[in-house]
């Protein structure tokens, strides 16, 4: 009797669990569902149908004019030069600083560290002046390259951050045991230290990338040639001084979630953690 | 295989003096032991020694090189680490293999040579596994067999069986010893336990603070400890510590505790009438008799079976005497011990140093 009523309330607490991880993750993914639902919604139902929880027809026509009659595409590519390019400069540059922040003792290391903090604390909105100023000084302004530069120089002092932390979680011993096997500390770092490494570089690639592809302010700001937009702004080209075209932005919107999915499947292999399981007790 | 000596070693972090002037001469295919309580720079002078730490003065040779200012990896030493520290990501071959990799050694060789040291260990059935698929006690064998693999001059422990629990320690301690026998190999082994370090080392470096304290072969520590701190440290149960004053008339000396129980010394020892010594006795040593000169009160009994602890208040303070068999007697009953000349050790009161 005791059994049966504990095995009855076990049950009870897993669909507890399950309902409130359901709910949870309803809601956040609600708002993808309603931008896919709206990309395939025909033009003459959106207004016509009401809310409803999926339309009477569906139809790629939203997409197929994004792709063929608007500069999606080339917004896109745009996108991920930029995205791409920031996440592997990014990456290489907090790796080696992350490196030696985690590694080694040299004067000046805890000003370098709390500068880079400090740099995280300014609201973006009051830097964007100054900087416009610059780049317009040495000809950035409506240029990927200056995008990079800019992403570059924002996301760098975070992800040296998680370098680091992914470096402290490396045990000392592996290097010091590597090198007395016959490595130089450059050996050490290429043969045991950075393969060990790779979920961090995967998790920081991942997440440059991501905060560049979605970064709206600065390529807002610097970028006003067509033909230099990044999807996000490009976002905005749908809509018009009288009449905001819901179908294909929606359509936009689903297209440029793409390569962010596709990146992340990507990477997690490289994201699995417990890699370093085994190197000490445990 | 090769001697290591050091010379006049020292450690130092800006004014801070980790390792005062080591002098020590290791001989070819000698197993020394360095122990200590934690922070007493043993693992220090280890890693100092097989390169990992810069040295601040002396010299220290591996043969007849002086490798001050030599890499880690062109010091031909092999270091089994406490953490173990094998690499995650390659398997327990690869694991083994990598020093020999490093070096281009053919193939051919590196298997010959992974296979023979993992026959020596038992790894044969584990060969392709990973780290994280290997218990504690595999994960250890492991990096001895890495060890083993690069043939070193000199073998670098650093408390290797400290993550083992009790019964595999004693089992790989021995397994150690007689690998050491047969390979022959200089080895220094760091440890905080002095069980192990009584069992394993043909000498023994006992340090504390930084300073080398004694340095001799396991029974020479024990029976003639050159300092209170040495003779505290080696032996378990630990030595009874009591303050005395000599007491010095004509052929006859002694010593007279706290509360006035007094017990014959040999009276050749240097010492005066009316000097402040520490009294040390092995808890082997005081000897339960009726007509015994000291007077003291039974507190805990502790019957192991092959011997009995028993603890008696004595002149204010606890001792541990250690008998063989049973031992029949109560807390709260009075006891009387003995304990012949030979048997105790004086220490100066001040300084610690042994008398005699």
């Amino acid at each position: 009797m005791i059994a049966g009523r504990s095995r009855a309330k076990r049950r009870l607490a897993a669909a507890g669990l399950y309902a409130a991880v359901g709910l949870y993750v309803a809601f956040a993914l609600f708002p993808l569902f309603w931008t896919f639902k709206i990309s395939v919604t025909p033009q003459s139902l959106l207004y016509g149908e009401g809310i409803t929880v999926w339309p009477s027809a569906a139809t790629l026509d939203n997409y197929a004019r994004v792709l063929r009659a608007t500069d999606f595409p080339r917004y896109f590519l745009n996108s991920v030069v930029v995205s791409v390019t920031t996440a592997a400069i990014v990456t290489l540059v907090a790796s080696a600083a992350g490196y030696s922040l985690s590694r080694f003792r040299f004067r000046g290391k805890a000003a370098v560290a709390f500068l880079l903090l400090l740099t995280q604390t300014f609201p973006l909105v009051m830097v964007i002046p100054p900087i416009y100023r610059l780049m317009g000084e040495i000809g950035l302004t409506n240029s990927l390259t200056g995008l990079i530069v800019i992403y570059t120089a924002f996301n760098v002092a975070f992800a040296t951050f998680l370098m680091q932390s992914y470096f402290d979680g490396i045990p000392k011993d592996l290097e010091e045991a590597a090198m007395i096997d016959g490595c130089t500390r450059v050996e050490a770092l290429r043969r045991v230290i950075v393969p060990l490494t790779l979920p961090g570089m995967g998790a920081t690639l991942g997440f440059v990338f991501t905060a560049a592809w979605s970064e709206l302010l600065f390529a807002l700001m610097l970028i006003n040639s067509e033909n230099q937009k990044t999807f996000a702004v490009g976002l905005l080209t749908f809509i018009g001084k009288f009449a905001v075209d819901w179908g294909q932005m929606m359509a936009a919107s689903v297209l440029a979630l793409v390569p962010a999915c596709l990146f992340f499947a990507f990477l997690q292999r490289y994201l699995v953690t417990g890699l370093t399981a085994g190197a000490v007790k445990g | 295989m090769a001697s290591v000596t050091l010379r006049n070693v020292q450690k130092r972090y800006g004014a801070l003096n980790v390792l005062s002037a080591v002098d020590l001469a290791i001989a070819d295919g000698e197993f020394i032991v360095l122990v200590g309580p934690s922070g007493c720079g043993k693992s220090t002078l280890l890693r100092m020694i097989a390169g990992l730490e810069d040295i601040s003065a002396g010299e220290i040779r591996i043969g007849e090189r002086l490798v001050n200012d030599v890499a880690p990896k062109d010091r031909d030493i092999a270091m089994v680490f406490q953490s173990y520290a094998l690499y995650p990501h390659m398997d327990v071959a690869a694991n083994m293999g990598f020093s020999l990799a490093l070096r281009k050694a053919a193939r051919q060789t590196i298997a010959e040579r992974v296979a023979g040291a993992a026959g020596r260990l038992g790894l044969e059935a584990l060969l392709a596994r990973l780290p994280r698929q290997l218990s504690g006690g595999q994960r250890q064998r492991v990096a001895m067999g890495r060890a083993i693999v690069r043939d070193p001059q000199v073998f670098l422990f650093d408390e290797p069986l400290s993550n083992l629990d009790a019964k595999l320690r004693v089992h790989m301690r021995a397994e150690i010893k007689a690998l050491h026998q047969s390979l022959k190999t200089t080895a220094i082994y760091v440890t905080h336990d002095q069980i192990e370090a009584m069992t394993m080392a043909d000498r023994i470096v006992v340090m504390h603070d930084g300073v080398v304290q004694q340095v001799g072969a396991p029974l020479d520590l024990y029976d003639r400890p050159a300092n209170a701190f040495v003779a505290g440290f080696i032996g378990s149960p630990a030595m009874n510590f009591l303050p005395a004053r000599v007491w010095r008339a004509g052929d006859e000396a002694a010593v007279v505790l706290a509360d006035g129980g007094t017990l014959a010394i040999d009276a050749a020892l240097p010492v005066r009438d009316g000097d402040l010594v520490t009294l040390g006795v092995r808890p082997e040593h005081p000897r339960i008799a009726a007509s015994g000169a000291l007077a003291g009160e039974v507190a805990v009994v502790e019957p192991l079976g092959l011997s009995t602890q028993l603890y008696a208040t004595l002149a204010g303070q606890q001792v541990c005497s250690l008998a063989m068999g049973r031992v029949a007697a109560a807390p709260g009953e009075p006891i009387r011990l003995t304990a012949e000349p030979g048997d105790l050790h004086l220490f100066q009161r001040e300084t610690g140093q042994r008398i005699g």
